[in-house]
């Protein structure tokens, strides 16, 4: 592309198709992940009510329900089976389809090239194509519900052998099948996007902008595609050996000696551990895919709020690199009891609790970032706010869970539950939601209504602890996850009705969704007209023209002086400068 | 002096440049790339690599970790009991030979120039003969009686030989485009940053076919 600026200042298309549907269009994309991510959000939300519902009443009848899902709720009474499908399309859709699509390829497309000051993203065609591949891939897994068995049922994890025996549960048929077809989709869809944010960060920078003046949501961007371009292809591979030991009759993860019902299958000498190393080592680095960019948005949401510099800059960059590095060799904290070497049991627990350091660093740069802070309680400074407590909150969590010794009392129960929804559910939860508020106005022109918003903040907040809080505690009582109805159990007859409890405080949780969602059609079309800098923020995006035009900046791209993060700094006009003021007027700090 | 047919970048102008860029600083190159505008007083930051060829090697990083993958999944399950080794299909000897020359050929064929259409007609010639004797490889296995499910080294010899094929035929069809161009005498900028981008994959699947060798049949 050197030595070609035209390629990057293309005329705007006047057609509908080329504009909004397949457009090439960074803040368009972006938009359309968003949007997407937002309606598979609903999808995955729905399950989980679904989820809830059985689990606070498991003796209950819901006649209506059978009406909508008359083999999974036959009678009015959830099938087993139908419970696995959901749990299972609960994690995977709020996984990869709502929080990887919303936080990294949303935010960070429409975000990236306006906060670094580029016309568009480095391959801008790609990231059409990748668009529209992850567009069939959810597509395949909405369909898998409709499908003879119906949705696939071995959990997010897709653990052998349920996942590679065709005839194990109704769901492992063509609705396993059907999941594995769309996760591919997805994971070339989210590597072209990948390799676009990387080159796009490194290459595509206006002038001035060096590294260390990058916002820090861009480089937490960074780290983490580059993270999924290096852990996502190796669960390709188990992938393609997976889709081989279903249809192709070899056992890469199928132990011999396997029976269904009179027949024995004729795979031997497999490993399902295998299946599982290959998926710990994407899943764990996935889980700061997800998590960092959210990380990003809370430091990014924080100084337009607090009026002063985040703190801790270089070290939070540093530390991002060092988690980047560790997430790689911590997966086996995942396989505490699979019967592993208690010694390489030993060595993932040190990783994980090596772990904790950089990301404790940065969470109390986020704390520290609040000191002497001149706060303003705006909506989105709540949620980043919200999201710095759930960090820590899930954060303690898991170092029991990161320690072999107590993850082996605590594995598979409701407190893992618990923790990672505090963390890959919590916290880019509330960056999603945050992040919604403050750049609303920037995508839209209009500003979203700050009531609402609060109402909304502190709903979701509270509901949200009183949900996965008290799953910790359930978990303390050894009640395990995966398990349709708790009723058999003597053990657990002291704890069962927390899940009452629970279930209503998770409705609580998904009915304020709906107020966030009848804020943003409102303020679409209703809000208050947005200036162009509403929240006097420095970052380069607010620079650009609400809503920004076709190439982002007009004739000439901005020059940056300085770093983004310059409030109230001593002797300048105003309490913020932006990252284009040259430094005749107010003197350069970074 | 920069060839216009070749990579455009030698490897010790990375390693000189790496200094200029330790904070990812200013390029020598490629400097007014992006803006659109000249003045300014601040330095235009990047890599001195152009993107196409960042995102290829990227690219490769992602396929270099696929194939990482395969190799610990096929590390751990060599080591199960029922693994038989699989007699080596001669033919494998002509295809690498086949593969290996095309390679040798792409860089001949760019640094003559001249007649550069044949040289690249004769890669993808090459390119199409390996993948047909990868298929003759098969045929020649499952004349033994050896299928995919067979044992765990024939299922991986199969879907290993298989995925490289996939990406072989990838690079057949950039060739193809590639020679599209070139028949058409375009031999412009653009031609030539498409061929070296295409030489730079077409080197890869070669070396990546020498490490599957090396694995299915050495390790």
């Amino acid at each position: 592309m050197a030595g070609k600026p035209s390629v990057h200042t293309h005329a705007e298309p006047t057609s509908f198709w080329r504009r909004y549907i397949f457009s090439t269009d960074h803040k368009v994309i972006g938009i359309q992940y968003y949007l997407t991510a937002m309606g598979m959000a609903l999808v995955g939300g729905a399950l989980a009510m679904l989820i809830r519902l059985q689990l606070g009443w498991p003796d209950e009848k819901w006649p209506l329900l059978a009406k909508i899902f008359p083999r999974g709720m036959s009678g009015g009474v959830m099938n087993p089976d139908f419970y696995l499908a959901l749990i299972t399309m609960h994690g995977t859709l709020m996984i990869f389809f709502f929080v990887s699509l919303g936080l990294v390829s949303g935010f960070g497309n429409y975000l990236l090239p306006l906060q670094i000051g580029a016309r568009d993203m480095a391959f801008p065609f790609l990231n059409m194509l990748s668009y529209w591949t992850v567009v069939p891939a959810c597509v395949i897994m909405l369909a898998s519900f409709f499908v003879e068995g119906g949705a696939a049922a071995s959990g997010w994890t897709a653990y052998p052998p349920l996942s590679a025996v065709e005839q194990a549960v109704p769901g492992s048929g063509l609705g396993q099948t059907l999941w594995i077809l769309g996760m591919a989709l997805f994971i070339a869809s989210f590597t072209m996007g990948g390799l676009n944010f990387v080159t796009t960060i490194l290459n595509e920078r206006t002038r001035g902008m060096s590294m260390m003046r990058l916002p820090l949501f861009i480089w937490t961007l960074l780290i983490a595609s580059i993270l999924g371009l290096l852990a996502f292809p190796p669960l390709t591979a188990a992938a393609i050996l997976l889709l081989f030991d279903r249809h192709g009759g070899t056992s890469f993860f199928l132990p011999s000696g396997l029976y269904f019902g009179e027949r024995v299958l004729p795979h031997s000498g497999g490993s399902p551990l295998l299946w599982q190393h290959l998926f710990w080592f994407l899943g764990h680095p996935e889980v700061y895919v997800l998590i960092l960019p959210a990380l990003g948005i809370a430091l990014d949401l924080l100084p337009p709020f607090t009026r002063k510099p985040i703190f801790g800059y270089r070290l939070t960059v540093y530390s991002l690199f060092a988690i980047g590095v560790l997430s790689m060799i911590v997966w086996g904290h995942h396989m505490f009891v699979s019967g592993m070497n208690p010694y390489v049991g030993e060595f993932f627990a040190i990783g994980t609790l090596a772990i904790t350091i950089p990301s404790a660093i940065i969470g109390f740069n986020l704390i520290a970032s609040l000191w002497g802070a001149r706060l303003q309680l705006r909506t989105p400074a709540l949620f980043a706010l919200g999201s710095i407590a759930f960090f820590g909150t899930g954060g303690l969590g898991g170092v029991f869970l990161g320690n072999a010794t107590s993850d082996i009392q605590l594995h598979d129960t409701y407190f893992v539950v618990g923790h990672f929804h505090f963390m890959i559910g919590g916290v880019t939860l509330l960056a999603i939601l945050g992040g919604t508020y403050y750049w609303f106005p920037k995508m839209f022109g209009r500003m979203m209504n700050e009531r609402l918003g609060k109402i909304h903040f502190w709903l979701t907040f509270i509901a949200f602890y009183a949900v996965f809080l008290t799953q910790h505690f359930l978990g303390f009582g050894g009640m395990p996850r995966r398990y349709y109805a708790f009723s058999k159990f003597e053990f657990l007859a002291p704890i069962r009705d927390m899940n009452a409890f629970i279930s209503v405080a998770a409705f609580v949780l998904g009915a304020a969704q709906l107020l966030f969602l009848f804020n943003f059609f409102w303020s679409l079309f209703r809000g208050a007209r947005a200036e162009q800098n509403p929240w006097r923020a420095a970052t380069l995006e607010w620079v650009a023209p609400t809503p920004p035009p076709h190439g982002n900046w007009g004739e000439t791209v901005p020059e940056v002086h300085r770093w983004p993060y310059d409030y109230s700094v001593p002797g300048a006009p105003e309490d913020f400068t932006p990252q284009t003021v040259p430094p005749t007027v107010v003197e350069v700090t970074r | 002096m920069r060839r216009p047919f070749g990579t455009g970048i030698r490897v010790a102008d990375v390693f000189r440049d790496a200094r200029l860029w330790s904070d990812f600083g200013t390029p020598p190159s490629d400097d007014h790339r992006r803006g659109g505008f000249d003045g300014g007083s601040e330095p235009q930051h990047g890599l001195p690599v152009p993107n196409a060829q960042f995102g290829l090697w990227l690219f490769l990083g992602t396929v270099t970790m696929l194939f990482a993958g395969f190799t610990s999944a096929y590390l751990v399950r060599q080591a199960g009991s029922d693994w038989q080794p699989l007699p080596y299909p001669p033919i494998l000897w002509i295809n690498t030979g086949v593969l290996v020359l095309s390679s040798v050929l792409l860089e001949v064929g760019r640094r003559r120039q001249r007649a550069l259409r044949r040289w690249i007609l004769g890669v993808t010639v090459l390119g199409v003969l390996f993948l047909f004797g990868q298929l003759l490889a098969w045929r020649a296995l499952r004349a033994q009686g050896i299928y995919l499910p067979t044992n765990p080294h024939s299922s991986f010899f199969y879907i290993l030989t298989g995925v490289h094929g996939a990406h072989v035929l990838g690079g057949v069809i950039t060739l193809l485009s590639v020679l599209a161009l070139v028949w058409r005498d375009a031999l412009g900028e653009r031609t030539a940053r498409r061929l070296s981008l295409c030489a730079v994959y077409w080197h890869f699947v070669g070396g990546l076919w020498l490490y599957l060798l090396f694995v299915l049949f050495l390790l």
